[in-house]
């Protein structure tokens, strides 16, 4: 479970002091997935950093498991899979060694990375790229080795930062199966995005962030009933005030 | 510390399968060094030697007046041709590197019991030129003081009587030290070698890991950022020794190949060098590690980090400068800078000469406080949040 509440964070200071995140809470349970959306420069990324401890907010506190990320940052970075906005591999490491790499670095033993990693390149369908140096891999196929990289601790909560971004349809598609399938497992999902179809279909609940402050927080039916639109994509407009900087 | 070896040996491993960085810690930056050494060196020597044994070509204006002193040049293996038109300008414009004129009054002035009167003209900023003038002098001299012996003796007098004081030269000099001098810009190429084995390695483990995105996602492991720096610079320093260490062994190969002993030299870069050279180096090579990455963290991009690392190459030069320009005694706190303390050190080594162990644990413990700190600021810097965001 990850909690977050009331996160402040600025950048620089005096006239280009710039406020990213302006009193953010909300609440991801496991077993759910929660999606963070909102348009470009809204806030998301910096407040998903701030969860796994890249950064520091200027005040706030996030607990991951009752774990308070300012306390004991090791042991939250422990218990979260991480799939960041950058997630550059190491072009001249096969997939699995990149994976191995992770897990060596989580503190797990051999036998143990050989078992995650097989069980991974089956759940994402890379066994023929698994032995290949990811030089030359596709968008799909790094997003793939990025993710199987990051979970391969087996963390109970799961951030993942624009996962579609930049994958085709059917990618796209296949990462959506994947994170029911992380869902079903019991795991807290959370996730950002500024596409709404996405975050409609797959979220049990749905955290709006604009101008870095939460306007809803709801199911994505509360939402409906909330703004009185039948429709999901009037009803985020409604929420954020424009549609600039949404895809649906 | 476990952290630290997981990331050693991944950088390890990722680096040797980097052809442009194992041929700039195997190849280039080792062997560059030696070969150009090497060449320059055979170029100088041979050219020196073969001026020093072969017949000196001398244009001599005026020989006609000067039948004996022309017989006693040939007898020193100098060959004479005749004199240019303008003496002046041949030697201006480098026709010849030095002409003999023997003016008309010569022969009038001999006779008399005179000091007679030769010109040497030459320009003594032409280093080419040097050997040659020398040689004449010496031959010149030569021939004036057996006549002045000779005449004297017809007076009655001893020869002795025009020499209240003979100098003898005592050169306290070995071949090992005749060498040191010669050689002085050694220790500058293994310097410079840890830089150059080191330089590729630190920009990939900052610019290079967040312009390849890849630094944001490393980070998010629960592993202390001092750890793994920790082990990002102990990929690099291993490196930079690696480039060290070919290097010493390129020079030790190299030094076999030079005519150093034509020259009364002897350049021997055995293993007692390469224990103590390697041992002093050590130190420094983390410190370099530390400082490039220091740099490299701060730069936007590889680019702009290789533009400052290239830069940071030429701080090495600095101490060598200084120690050819103004050649003053090793003092020992010198030992105790960073840099200057490894300069003194493999010089004094190369010469032959001992190192009390006094002064190479000074030099030894000052770097390797000196590369901690380093470490201690670059870790600062690796913390920061401006870091680790790619953008």
């Amino acid at each position: 479970m990850i909690e977050v509440k009331d996160l402040h964070k600025t950048f620089g200071s005096g006239t280009k002091k710039v406020v990213a995140v302006d009193g953010v809470s909300f609440t991801a349970r496991d077993g759910e997935i929660t999606g963070l959306l909102g348009p470009n420069g809204a806030g998301k990324t910096t407040t998903l950093r701030c969860l796994y401890t890249l950064m520091q907010p200027n005040s706030g506190q996030v607990l991951v498991d009752g774990i308070d990320a300012a306390a004991d940052p090791l042991a939250v970075r422990r218990s979260l899979g991480v799939l960041p906005d950058a997630r550059g591999l190491y072009k001249r490491l096969t997939a699995r060694e990149n994976i191995a790499y992770f897990g060596q670095l989580h503190g797990l033993d051999d036998a143990t990375i050989r078992m995650r990693s097989d069980a991974a390149i089956r759940a994402l369908e890379m066994d023929d790229i698994a032995d290949r140096r990811t030089e030359g891999f596709s968008q799909g196929q790094r997003v793939k080795t990025a993710i199987a990289r990051a979970l391969v601790h087996d963390p109970k909560n799961v951030i993942l930062d624009e996962p579609t971004n930049g994958l085709d349809v059917m990618a796209t598609r296949a990462m959506r199966a994947f994170l029911k399938q992380l869902k079903n497992e019991g795991r807290c999902v959370l996730f950002s995005s500024h596409i709404m179809q996405e975050v409609a279909a797959l979220c049990d609940r749905i955290v709006v962030i604009a101008h870095g402050r939460v306007v809803a927080d709801e199911s994505p039916d509360a939402l409906r009933a909330q703004t009185g639109e039948a429709n999901l994509e009037d009803a985020f407009v409604k929420l954020i005030g424009t549609d600039e900087g949404l895809a649906a | 510390m476990k952290s630290a070896l997981i990331v050693f040996l991944k950088e390890v491993r990722e680096n040797l399968r980097d052809k442009r960085t194992v041929i700039n810690t195997l190849i280039t930056g080792p062997l560059m060094g030696p070969l150009i050494f090497v060449m320059l060196i055979n170029t100088m020597v041979s050219r020196e030697l073969e001026k020093a044994e072969a017949p000196l070509k001398l244009p001599v204006i005026g020989a006609e007046h000067a039948p004996n002193l022309i017989e006693a040049l040939r007898q020193q293996r100098i060959e004479i041709q005749p004199g240019p038109a303008d003496a002046e300008r041949a030697v201006r414009e480098q026709d010849a590197d030095v002409v003999l004129r023997i003016p008309p009054r010569y022969a009038e002035s001999w006779n008399k019991g005179e000091a007679a009167q030769v010109e040497l003209v030459f320009d003594e900023s032409q280093r080419d030129a040097q050997s040659a003038v020398r040689r004449l002098q010496g031959a010149l001299e030569g021939y004036g003081q057996r006549t002045g012996a000779l005449r004297l003796l017809a007076r009655g007098l001893s020869p002795s009587v025009m020499k209240p004081v003979v100098v003898a030269e005592r050169d306290q000099s070995t071949p090992q030290s005749r060498s040191g001098q010669m050689f002085g810009i050694l220790p500058y190429f293994f310097i410079l070698g840890a830089l150059i084995g080191g330089m590729a390695l630190a920009i990939d483990t900052t610019a290079g890991e967040r312009e390849r995105q890849s630094l944001e996602p490393l980070l998010a492991n629960p592993v202390p950022r001092g750890q793994i720096l920790a082990g990002k610079l102990a990929t690099t320093t291993a490196f930079s020794m690696t480039t060290v260490l070919l290097s010493m062994l390129a020079f030790s190969i190299a030094s076999r190949f030079l005519p150093t002993d034509k020259l009364g030299m002897d350049l021997h870069i055995g293993l007692g060098f390469l224990a103590r050279g390697l041992f002093v180096m050590l130190p420094l090579a983390a410190l370099l590690a530390g400082l490039q990455t220091m740099v490299a963290a701060f730069a936007k991009s590889y680019r702009e980090a290789q533009t400052w690392l290239g830069l940071l190459t030429f701080v090495p030069a600095i101490p060598t400068m200084l120690l050819t320009v103004l050649p003053f005694k090793p003092l020992p706190w010198m030992y105790a800078v960073p840099l200057m303390g490894q300069q003194i050190a493999l010089t004094r080594f190369l010469r032959g000469e001992v190192v009390n162990s006094d002064a190479l644990v000074l030099c030894f413990v000052c770097t390797t406080l000196a590369a901690l700190a380093a470490y201690f600021v670059t870790a600062r810097i690796y913390r920061s949040e401006r870091l680790a965001i790619s953008a």
